[in-house]
């Protein structure tokens, strides 16, 4: 039977979760109810930096349905501290992060007030009840006035709102040069500031928490990325014993980093249920989401970047300004601190300098966001490389090619110390440049420049790389990280041939089950519907480090790897005394023993019967092939690839479209290339948003005004080009499958690629910046200022860039308009 | 996003619901498709003690052909209205606009009738419309009445229609053999317009007889470019033509600055959309 199996990995299967995860018909934590469950609704701060003066709950609590109410000042004895689990720097500035506010409030969007209900409508209706009298407090919002003398401050206990600054210097650690003299003694120096938008992760399913407290351990399902780290944090926190506590996530609907947290809902859910003895459910609004789920990116960048004449670049300085926000969550300082790696990217940099100022204000606390750094740095080194080129009056390939590390070079060691194992740029961008017509494009650019076509045409590169598989616990060591990076995996063979593969990498919509199903059948020569893969429970997954940081397949799923490594050695004991032969004389092959030269042999499963049987075994043979491992890999992986867009600039309306756009990714050896082809889709989708559509914009009272999905821009398919993505595989040389993980490829080289192009576009114009999101009235407001039509400001930094809201109707406003 | 408590009533007849909506007095919010009202209900940026459901007055649904004019009843799903032959046929500029509101899940949804009565100006139903001079038939206690649409929009989000009266229908005059364009500026698809210029234009040999232009969101109500069109007519269908009458588009326009746009660019786009909204009526150019 085994010998008809086809080989998996490879494969384009379809994934096995799908049907259920698409028609909504399975485990979301918001499907779930208990008996006696009651509900949790918060009221939270309108008001964005303010002491809380008084609170009048006692309408609320007469309200139908009510069993309670509660204020910071009744759960402070309980609520701890939320923790960080990344202090940068020995010195770094933490403030105190309740759950709910108890004195004040930091940002609009803090809990102040907890309603348990019955149900959840009269949950919500109580809150109407409620008033909160605050002493507003000046509000901190500018990242260089909350640096300033004298600044108003978000923390005054910290006396300052410099959270702290991380520095790396090549100079200092020996991997490179010193930056200012690379800088004084350069030819050519440009120095550019770009901003990172604040962005929101805006994840389909909403966050959703359940804790019941009636069992003998507490049970907390949560729709989160990590249960794992929830269930430690729960621990460490609030002093639950950790064995009396089994954390769930079920089926979660997207998290792009904005369910890698621990965070204030589920403190207070539990507190609550476990103050009442019953069962308590809380579910976020999408108006909650949007403003008290954490935000990403938010960082002004500083770039200096040296070279010679010839385009040899001779030096890179990075000084970032990174917005804190009021809070610090779990790994909210280190987010920025991942693209001090990053910003060298695919190039020989021989000196570099970074430094991160990381700063808090008064609004929602940031995080990680798809990439979480990487994207950050890539578009900063991308668009500080086009920068250049200009500069030089170079093509801009041609300026990256002379830069990059070739491919005869690796395995290479960067300025920041990372080593590369593999790599093909000039592969990548060859095959990226064929799909483009670049040839073609760059033609028509210069046609339409001629003839001054309303509409210009601009083409954008993107040659980048990102880290994949945050592991290495021994390098998360050295960056203070609050843990190791290792995974977790358990196979168990049962007594018909089915095989149970348990993954510490809780997947939330990645498709683990159907990838770890195939790397399973190829390995043990089972077949692909007879795997199950169990993951997300504390209890069946006793033991894990979850979804994040690009590391799923290149830790997690070698995990499997080497636990299935284990099930054959111990079959391999078992299929030699069955077959009456030596060990050594056995050879394996996709679940297959047999005896050398000979044509007797047995598979995986028999034994996997004959041990469940037990009635013949070696001498000191435990009757199982169960196994485990747990892998923690000596490097990252790092895929890299060539994007190339070109769009098309109406220069009357300002409207940006995307004519084309191509990506070659090598990700090295492929699972599933559906799966990959998902992941690249979404990743450029989310890129692409970040250029074009999206950014939290605050007014300047505090308030979160893109507090919907109709002023917070997500783009929908219709909205989006179609996109032509091929590969080229060069497998890694770190890990026993050659694999890189798709990462966060089409995050981080879109965005740049898409900035870079709408510039290219309009350059000839005068235009030299256009701040993301560049919106129409951003690129027409950009080329009136070239043109000196218009005063104002080119990179259009004075305007907010929401969205059109419910038309006419402020969905922030507390009095909107009519509607019939 | 749970809504404050309501009453709910679904009359079965345009009478029932009349009275229904007297007796509710002043706290009640009339239900079309539910593609405004539901959102608002549910961000509670209104609380209506009773929302009379018209979905099931059948009577206030479909299309009919009368004479010199087409009616459309006032809970006409939008699907329906770009389905329509006789839109097709006599009003393209109303089928025009309405493929461009939201997705195909709203557009099944929405009604017509709805979108005119809400009446934000950002919406994309209002400026044809009133370029079409369609008249809305409005039914309250004491019988019917009949008002055109240059009359019908007060204000933001304000209609010539009383709390206790129901548009029924709405009569639109045959354009039959216009040319209509309906040109939408928006960030994403499923936005409000930024802008948007509504046009329809009869063309004989050449020249422009008759233009109808109106504007969406260039003020509280829609706003007919009355200079535009007295600047088209009589000239020779071309682009040098078409872009000098579009210049006269932002006259008389009060627009907004929000989040979205400013309104030196909303005026900006109100000529450039405007000139390319006629000329692709008139069929000049690429």
């Amino acid at each position: 039977m085994t010998a008809t199996l086809e080989p998996e990995l490879g494969r384009a299967r379809k994934r096995k979760e799908d049907a259920r995860l698409i028609t909504g018909r399975t485990r979301w934590t918001d499907n779930l109810t208990l008996p006696g469950m009651l509900h949790l609704a918060m009221l939270r701060s309108p008001v964005a930096h303010g002491n809380i003066t008084a609170i009048d709950v006692e309408a609320a609590k007469r309200s139908p349905g009510v069993i309670t109410v509660l204020t910071g000042r009744d759960l402070a004895d309980e609520q701890g501290s939320l923790p960080t689990a990344w202090p940068i720097t020995p010195d770094m500035k933490s403030p105190a992060h309740p759950s709910i506010a108890v004195d004040g409030v930091k940002f609009a969007g803090e809990i102040v007030v907890a309603v348990v209900a019955r149900s959840d409508a009269e949950a919500r209706d109580a809150l109407d009840l409620i008033e909160v009298d605050y002493d507003d407090l000046p509000v901190v919002l500018d990242m260089e006035a909350a640096l300033a003398e004298g600044a108003d401050l978000v923390h005054p206990d910290l006396g300052t709102n410099r959270s702290a600054l991380w520095v790396f210097d090549s100079g200092e650690v020996g991997s490179g040069g010193d930056v200012e003299d690379a800088i004084r003694d350069s030819e050519v120096v440009v120095k550019r500031r770009f901003r990172q938008q604040r962005l929101i992760p805006a994840f389909m399913e909403p966050r959703s928490v359940v804790m019941d407290p009636t069992g003998e351990q507490f049970t907390l399902w949560s729709s989160t990325q990590v249960p794992h780290i929830v269930r430690v944090m729960m621990a460490l926190t609030l002093g639950v014993p950790e064995h009396k506590l089994r954390v769930i996530a079920p089926d979660v609907g997207g998290g792009f980093g904005g369910k890698l947290q621990f965070h204030p809902e589920e403190v207070l859910t539990f507190l609550v249920a476990r103050r009442l003895g019953k069962p308590v459910k809380w579910t976020e609004s999408r108006s909650e989401s949007l403003v008290s789920g954490h935000h990403g990116r938010d960082q002004i960048q500083d770039i200096t970047i040296s070279a010679n004449s010839d385009g040899t670049v001779t030096g890179l300085k990075v000084e970032l300004m990174a917005d804190m926000g009021a809070y610090l969550g779990l790994v909210t300082p280190g987010v920025p601190v991942l693209g001090a790696f990053m910003f060298n990217a695919i190039y020989k940099i021989p000196a570099y300098h970074f430094a991160c100022t990381n700063v808090f204000t008064n609004k929602t606390w940031t995080d990680a966001y798809r990439g979480a750094g990487r994207p950050e740095a890539t578009f900063g080194i991308e668009r500080i490389m086009d920068e250049l080129a200009v500069e030089l009056a170079m093509e801009p390939l041609e300026l990256r090619e002379k830069n990059w590390i070739s491919h005869e070079e690796f395995p290479y060691t960067t300025v920041s110390t990372l080593t590369y194992d593999s790599g093909n740029y000039e592969a990548a961008t060859a095959k990226a440049k064929e799909l483009f017509d670049y040839d073609g494009l760059r033609a028509e650019q210069r046609r339409r420049r001629e003839s001054e076509d309303p509409v210009q045409l601009g083409i954008g590169i993107s040659t980048f790389t990102e880290m994949c598989g945050l592991a290495p616990s021994r390098v998360l060591g050295s960056l203070s990280y609050g843990a190791g990076g290792w995974e977790h995996a358990s196979i168990r063979m049962l007594p018909t041939g089915k095989v149970e593969v348990i993954t510490g990498a809780t997947p939330h919509g990645q498709g683990h089950e159907t990838a770890w199903s195939q790397i399973v059948s190829d390995q043990l020569g089972v077949a692909f519907e007879d795997v199950e893969v169990l993951h997300g429970d504390t209890q069946i997954s006793h033991k894990g480090m979850d979804t994040y940081g690009s590391r799923s397949l290149v830790v997690g799923g070698i995990a499997v790897v080497k636990a299935a490594e284990k099930v054959v050695e111990k079959a391999r004991t078992v299929a030699a005394h069955m077959l009456e032969a030596s060990e050594d004389d056995l050879e394996y092959e996709r679940g297959r023993f047999t005896v050398k030269g000979t044509d007797k042999g047995t598979t995986v499963a028999d034994v996997a019967l004959a041990v469940f049987a037990a009635h013949d075994l070696p001498d000191g043979v435990e009757p199982s092939l169960d196994s485990d491992a747990t892998f923690d890999p000596e490097n990252f992986s790092f895929p890299h690839g060539t994007h190339l867009c070109a769009t098309e600039v109406d220069t009357e309306t300002g409207e940006v479209s995307i004519r084309q756009y191509v990506c070659v990714d090598d990700i090295g050896i492929v699972v599933n290339p559906v799966i990959v082809e998902g992941q690249i889709h979404g990743g450029l989708a989310q890129g692409i948003a970040q250029a074009l559509y999206e950014e939290a914009v605050y007014d300047e009272s505090g308030t979160l005004v893109t507090g919907t999905l109709a002023d917070y821009l997500v783009p929908s398919a219709v909205d989006l080009p179609h996109f032509v993505t091929d590969r080229t595989e060069t497998p890694s040389t770190t890990n026993p499958l050659g694999v890189k993980g798709v990462g966060e490829a089409g995050t981080i080289a879109a965005t740049p690629a898409v900035v870079n192009a709408v510039l290219d576009a309009v350059r000839h114009l005068g235009v030299t910046d256009i701040q993301m999101p560049t919106t129409p009235q951003r690129v027409w407001r950009a080329i009136n200022s070239a043109r000196g039509e218009v005063k104002a400001d080119a990179a259009g930094a004075t305007e907010a860039a929401a969205g059109g809201g419910l038309g006419s109707i402020d969905a922030n406003s507390d009095n909107g308009g009519g509607a019939r | 996003m749970i809504p404050a408590a309501f009453d709910y009533v679904a009359p079965t007849s345009i009478d029932d619901a009349l009275e229904a909506l007297r007796s509710a007095g002043d706290e009640a919010k009339v239900l079309g498709g539910g593609q405004s009202l539901l959102p608002v209900l549910r961000l509670r940026l209104a609380a209506p003690t009773t929302v009379v459901d018209l979905s099931k007055v059948s009577e206030l649904r479909g299309l009919r052909d009368d004479g010199d004019e087409i009616v459309i009843g006032a809970m006409t799903t939008h699907h329906d209205v770009t389905r329509d032959p006789l839109v097709a046929e006599h009003a393209e500029l109303i089928a025009a606009a309405t493929r461009t509101v939201a997705d195909p899940q709203i557009r099944h949804r929405g009604t017509f009738g709805g979108a005119l009565v809400h009446a934000d100006p950002a919406g994309d139903l209002l400026a044809p419309a009133v370029a079409l001079d369609a008249e809305m038939v409005i039914a309250g206690s004491t019988g019917r009445r009949t008002v055109p649409a240059s009359e019908f929009f007060v204000d933001f989000f304000t209609t010539a229609v009383a709390p206790d009266e129901i548009l029924v229908e709405v009569r639109i005059p045959k354009h039959t053999g216009w040319g209509a364009h309906y040109e939408k500026f928006n960030r994403v698809a499923q936005a409000w317009s930024i802008v948007a210029v509504a046009a329809a234009v009869r063309t004989e040999g050449g020249s422009i007889a008759e233009a109808r232009v109106a504007l969406t969101n260039m003020a509280s109500t829609p706003v007919r470019a009355t200079g535009v069109e007295q600047a088209l007519v009589g000239q020779r269908a071309t682009e040098e033509a078409i872009r000098a009458a579009a210049q006269h588009a932002a006259e008389g326009t009060s627009p907004t600055t929000d989040g979205n746009a400013d309104a030196d660019y909303r005026e900006h786009l109100a000529r450039v959309l405007t000139g390319r909204a006629i000329a692709t009526a008139a069929g000049v150019g690429s």
